[in-house]
């Protein structure tokens, strides 16, 4: 079993401290609300998107460490990428949670490896994975995402919380 | 605090030995994450001690048959166990009758049953139906299902900051439409134990019947249907040391036989035509199909332990236990403990300022301590305390003090890494 602590490294905890891109955000165009009914998760991203690329990004909510520290890491990795380089991030940190993405093969996630461990805690990958949900949910103008199987716009397993 | 302490501060009696009582349990040698398991989920679940798991591959290996069915001498040996099981129930809550003890899947189950069997016959339109804030959803969801059905309404007893429910306001839910209450005797999520016995006397004076969800209660304390006068009282074997998928709803033989059947199959007809079924007589005729026989020895078999032990002798050794870790934990900065009603069982409940409880919860399990983190299927409650969800430690009699002590520092931990 992978060590817990791993996963709450410093550079989650700072996130989850300081989140960046917090808040709201005046010339959206996209938003949409996440929610995860299992823990009580929820949150909401607004986007300005235009010619597309995400020119800003905004996240706001309640929730765990992991999900607020997913949330702050992807809105800066995604801030100024286009539409579709960040549908290719959404679709790589979705198979690294659940295991399906090899950690050492050609993937854009970066920093963003740190959540590779909640592959080993089932009950958390809802935590990390909301945030991703919910930006899929906003660019593709989906008002709101549920974590649970038949809200899921990305039809995925993601796991039995 | 040292062992040899909390063995001191232990019940006054020389019967209870912590430690004797947890070799009773082979789960509790298990090391989580290198670390000696500390068990604080027992609301949700409790474990099983040894003689409850040898009774149930005893019956397996020497008496297994359908009961109620063959002459032939294993089926009579299963049948005979299955309701010395029911008679150990009876006695356990002090019914007066052994058919007043019907085996269900489980609290839910008694419940849905209940609502079924009595509410669908009884309560029509226009009738109302009272619950708690309390209540575990298992306590709600079948009566809501119920109302809409047949057009009766649902009436909430609101809590006070403590966790308490609030007696005045109940009483004044009652009107002529009051059809049936439903009403926990324990909050699972904060623990609070509520005055059951006047509010079952206060709706009796209204005709009105009362059904208690013990599934937290039975665990902590001496119940006496006959003494609290309900009309059904229901629980489940896993919280009592027993097997899953087993529970009983204890209900008044008059309001039993009035009532209709839930599921209809073998066993709980007296005879079948394609014209006409007539029932069997209770326990029966709830009792349709092959039940889970040996959950139910099982469960007869943590009846005898946890009788052996003594429920006083439980209870008081639970009461130290959480007075202890009351004690404690309120000395933690930024942690707030929710629901601190005058009466609780050995549970806590508690936030902590600017820390997810998932997140507590996954460092805790990292220490090999063992807590339930969410809404504890209680929503209404986390509604009125205005949290998401909390972090639930809930003890049982094989729990030490010095596991509260690994708590205690485990929390101050995960504080650390968050500061
Ligand atoms: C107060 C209360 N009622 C009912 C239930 C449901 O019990 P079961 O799942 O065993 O049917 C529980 C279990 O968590 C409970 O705590």
């Amino acid at each position: 079993m992978m060590n817990t602590k791993s996963l709450y490294q410093e550079v989650v905890l700072d996130h989850n401290r300081n989140p960046r891109n917090y808040g709201s955000l005046d010339n959206a165009n996209r938003s949409a609300d996440g929610h995860n009914p299992l823990c009580g998760d929820h949150l909401n991203i607004k986007i300005n998107l235009s010619k597309g690329y995400i020119n800003d990004i905004s996240f706001q909510g309640e929730s765990c460490a992991i999900c607020k520290a997913s949330a702050s890491m992807m809105t800066a990795k995604v801030k100024g990428k286009t539409q579709e380089e960040a549908e290719t991030l959404i679709q790589e940190f979705r198979e690294m949670t659940i295991g399906k993405l090899e950690l050492d093969s050609n993937h854009h996630l970066g920093h963003l490896t740190v959540f590779s461990g909640v592959r080993d805690l089932p009950t958390r990958v809802k935590c990390a994975i909301l945030p991703w949900h919910t930006l899929h949910a906003a660019l593709n103008s989906v008002a709101t995402v549920s974590t649970e199987a038949g809200n899921d716009p990305m039809h995925v397993s993601i796991g039995n919380a | 605090m040292k062992l040899a302490e909390s063995l001191l501060k232990s019940p006054g009696t020389p019967m209870f030995n912590i430690e004797q009582i947890r070799s009773d349990f082979p789960i509790l040698k298990l090391k989580i994450n290198g670390k000696p398991l500390v068990y604080f989920d027992n609301a949700a679940s409790s474990q099983m001690p040894q003689s409850v798991i040898d009774r149930m591959i005893r019956y397996q290996t020497t008496q297994h048959a359908n009961i109620n069915r063959a002459v032939h001498y294993l089926s009579e040996t299963a049948t005979e166990e299955y309701e010395k099981s029911r008679n150990k129930l009876k006695c356990f809550i002090n019914a007066s009758e052994d058919r007043e003890v019907i085996f269900t899947s489980g609290t839910t189950e008694a419940i849905n049953l209940v609502a079924h069997g009595y509410g669908r016959k009884f309560i029509s339109s226009g009738d109302e139906i009272i619950l708690t804030t309390l209540e575990h959803h298992s306590n709600i969801v079948p009566w809501q299902m119920l109302a809409e059905e047949k057009g009766a309404r649902i009436r909430v007893v609101p809590i006070n900051n403590a966790g308490e429910l609030l007696i005045d306001e109940y009483e004044q839910l009652f009107n002529k439409h009051t059809k049936f209450v439903g009403i926990t005797h324990v909050s699972n999520a904060l623990g609070t134990i509520n005055p059951i016995k006047q509010m079952i006397e206060f709706a009796h004076a209204r005709n009105v019947p009362v059904l208690v969800d013990g599934a937290q209660a039975a665990p902590h304390m001496k119940i006496d249907v006959q003494d609290l006068d309900c009309d059904f009282y229901a629980f489940s074997g896993h919280k009592l040391c027993g097997p899953t998928g087993i529970g009983i709803l204890y209900g008044k033989a008059f309001l039993l036989e009035h009532m209709q059947p839930f599921k209809g199959g073998g066993d709980m007809i007296a005879s079948v035509t394609f014209e006409k079924t007539t029932y069997n007589t209770i326990p029966h005729k709830f009792e349709a199909g092959t039940p889970p026989i040996a959950a139910a020895i099982g469960f007869g078999a943590a009846i005898d332990y946890l009788s052996e032990i003594d429920m006083s002798v439980i209870e008081a050794h639970e009461h130290d236990l959480i007075d202890y870790a009351t004690e404690k934990i309120s000395l933690i900065p930024g942690l707030r403990i929710i629901g601190d009603a005058t009466k609780k069982v050995a549970v806590l409940s508690f936030a902590i300022d600017k820390i997810h409880p998932h997140d507590i919860g996954t460092l805790l399990n990292q220490e090999g301590i063992a807590v339930r983190t969410g809404h504890h299927c209680a929503q209404p409650v986390m509604r009125h305390f205005k949290v998401p969800a909390t972090t639930r430690a809930s003890f049982s009699f094989y729990n030490s003090m010095s596991e509260i002590d690994a708590l205690i520092s485990a929390i101050q931990k995960v504080q650390k890494i968050f500061s």
